[in-house]
């Protein structure tokens, strides 16, 4: 197997994507949102439970590749117990690293096996779709969010 | 060497086998790699490859003789003018169009629907029918709805079975005293269906529709004859026949297009301008407002030329032998399912893999150089009807090999090691 395919599908990965953690609905959440990429069809809700400022549970449903459902996965597992405003940090980090400047970052922990995603440019849409609707969800907006409309 | 073929109308004869290795040099890029491998080009239904003679005869157009047509008393000129006409008459010959007026030049199929759902569908009135089928391409689904639905149009759908087969008797009785036009596909982009256009065609005639066809596919595929199948619009773009994106051609009947008013206004498209109103050119140019796509044009006609020198039925031939080849190993490989599997199919391999999405498939075929396309094929209905979000497609064209087909299930092979 090539390197830089194995560097994409690491087994973390390969196991968040068939055994998506933290999936299904959460009945008392406080925020919630729907994303969508209509180029390959991947949709999800995310359920955020927000406690003076803190993210206490985080949920989702949904389906798509294994690298939006693996993201989604992870993402959730790690906005648990964070403030919401470290949330957009978090994002922002994650998406320097998929967009390759770094390529690594030791401070996003576990979410550090994504570094793969920035030598498959037409993926990174799939990665961050979890955390386009995460933003969403916190800004309470009402209109389900798309890859497309977001840069 | 021959090879047996069935044709369209069941009747066995035998074709001279395509040379495919001595083919293959006819396409440059086939001799690119890609991922450190040789590319295997397998995404044909979404364009197709251009051959040297296309290459060069946009090149020669630039090069040596670029002008802008039907307007210019110089050289250069005349001789583009020549050259963009010339092109026409191939069109025309190529799918036995009766008159060489009834080939519009667009930019594509896409393009070419627009026109008539715009055009002919200002005569629509509220409560007029129009039938498609749920095998469609997004353009001839939403240029009808963009056009037709405001004057009170209806849309309606004939379903497919589970092959993904028009069903007939559907279409039959669907076909109604309100049906003013029957739009269908020749051969559907996400499944490969070949719908029997030519029963479908007398049949719409029978209950007084006009029938376009979407032949974006078909063209590239299997020799069309547009007087033999009696359809009123045929569509096709030239970049899936191994000619240039952004040109394309529209067949209408001569006496509809005279009926019908222009599309777009501008350069080219008149007779006369005045302030007070203004006349029509004659046909075509009625409906090519503007500086066409001159060198499209051109490579249209080196295109067709080339098909024409290989075969249509010698390509036909080739393609079904490939397909056959490709859905036995399809069958037998653990966890795929064919979606489409019409008795009569075009160069289309359609599926889905257990438990790896098409995306993920995608992605592990192109770091070993094979390139297809997976998504919704902008075939969204299609998707809906099969209950998944997407799938991979292979589609093959004249220069595709036995071997290409090995290095796709051994790519597919590769996704179940990773998603074991």
């Amino acid at each position: 197997m090539t390197a830089d395919l194995r560097d994409l599908y690491q087994e973390v990965v390969v196991d968040h994507s068939r055994r998506p953690r933290n999936f299904g609905p959460l009945p008392d959440a406080s925020h919630q949102a729907e994303g969508f990429n209509p180029l390959c069809g991947d949709r999800l809700n995310l359920y955020l439970k927000v406690v003076d400022g803190f993210i206490e549970d985080a949920r989702f449903e949904g389906s798509g590749c294994a690298i939006s459902m693996a993201s989604a996965s992870l993402m959730t597992e790690a906005m648990k117990g964070r403030r919401t405003t470290d949330a957009e940090a978090l994002f922002s980090d994650f998406h320097a690293m998929l967009t390759g400047n770094p390529k690594t970052n030791p401070a996003l922990g576990k979410l550090e096996v994504f570094a793969g995603v920035s030598e498959f440019p037409s993926r990174i849409k799939c990665a961050t779709l979890a955390w386009h609707t995460l933003q969403a969800a916190l800004h309470a907006e009402v209109q389900p969010v798309t890859t497309e409309s977001i840069a | 060497m021959l090879s047996d073929v069935t044709a369209m109308n069941g009747v066995a004869r035998q074709v001279p086998a395509l040379d495919v290795m001595r083919r293959r040099q006819d396409f440059p890029i086939l001799r690119r790699e890609v991922n450190r491998h040789d590319l295997v080009y397998l995404d044909n239904a979404a364009t197709s490859q251009k051959p040297w003679s296309v290459i060069e005869a946009e090149r020669h157009y630039y090069a040596d003789y670029n002008a802008n047509i039907h307007r210019g008393i110089h050289r250069l000129s005349q001789e583009a003018t020549d050259a963009y006409e010339a092109a026409r008459d191939k069109v025309r010959e190529f799918i036995n169009a009766p008159r060489r007026e009834e080939i519009v030049f667009t930019r594509g199929s896409t393009e070419a629907i627009n026109l008539v759902a715009s055009s002919y569908g200002q005569h629509l009135q509220a409560g007029d029918e129009i039938l498609i089928t749920e095998m469609e391409h997004h353009s001839n689904i939403v240029p009808w709805q963009l056009y037709c639905q405001p004057s009170g149009a209806v849309l309606r759908v004939v379903p497919i079975n589970d092959a993904g087969e028009l069903v007939v008797e559907q279409f039959k009785s669907l076909l109604g005293p309100r049906t003013r036009l029957v739009a269908l596909t020749h051969m559907s982009n996400a499944l490969g269906s070949i719908n029997p256009v030519k029963a479908l065609v007398d049949l719409a005639h029978r209950a007084g529709a006009v029938v376009l066809v979407d032949g974006a596919q078909a063209v590239a595929h299997l020799p069309v004859d547009v007087t033999d199948l009696d359809c009123d619009f045929y569509v096709f773009s030239g970049h899936k026949l191994y000619g240039p994106t952004g040109i394309g051609v529209l067949f209408a009947k001569f006496s509809l297009l005279e009926a019908m008013p222009p599309y777009q206004g501008g350069g080219d498209m008149i007779k006369s301008v005045s302030f007070a109103g203004s006349t029509w050119n004659e046909l075509p140019y009625k409906f090519e407002a503007g500086t066409p796509n001159i060198a499209g044009g051109i490579g249209l006609g080196a295109a067709i030329d080339y098909v024409r020198s290989v075969g249509m039925d010698v390509i036909a031939a080739h393609e079904a032998e490939l397909l056959a080849y490709a859905t036995a190993r399809a069958e037998a490989f653990p966890g795929l399912s064919l979606i489409g599997t019409a008795c009569d199919k075009g160069a289309i391999l359609s599926f889905t893999l257990a438990g790896i999405h098409p995306h993920d498939v995608g992605t592990i075929l192109d770091t070993q150089g094979v390139a297809v396309r997976t998504g919704h094929h902008c075939a969204m209905p299609v998707m809906d009807r099969y209950g998944v979000p997407a799938t991979v497609r292979a589609s093959f064209a004249l220069y595709n090999t036995r071997q290409e087909v090995d290095a796709l299930f051994r790519g597919l092979a590769k996704a179940r090691e990773i998603f074991e």
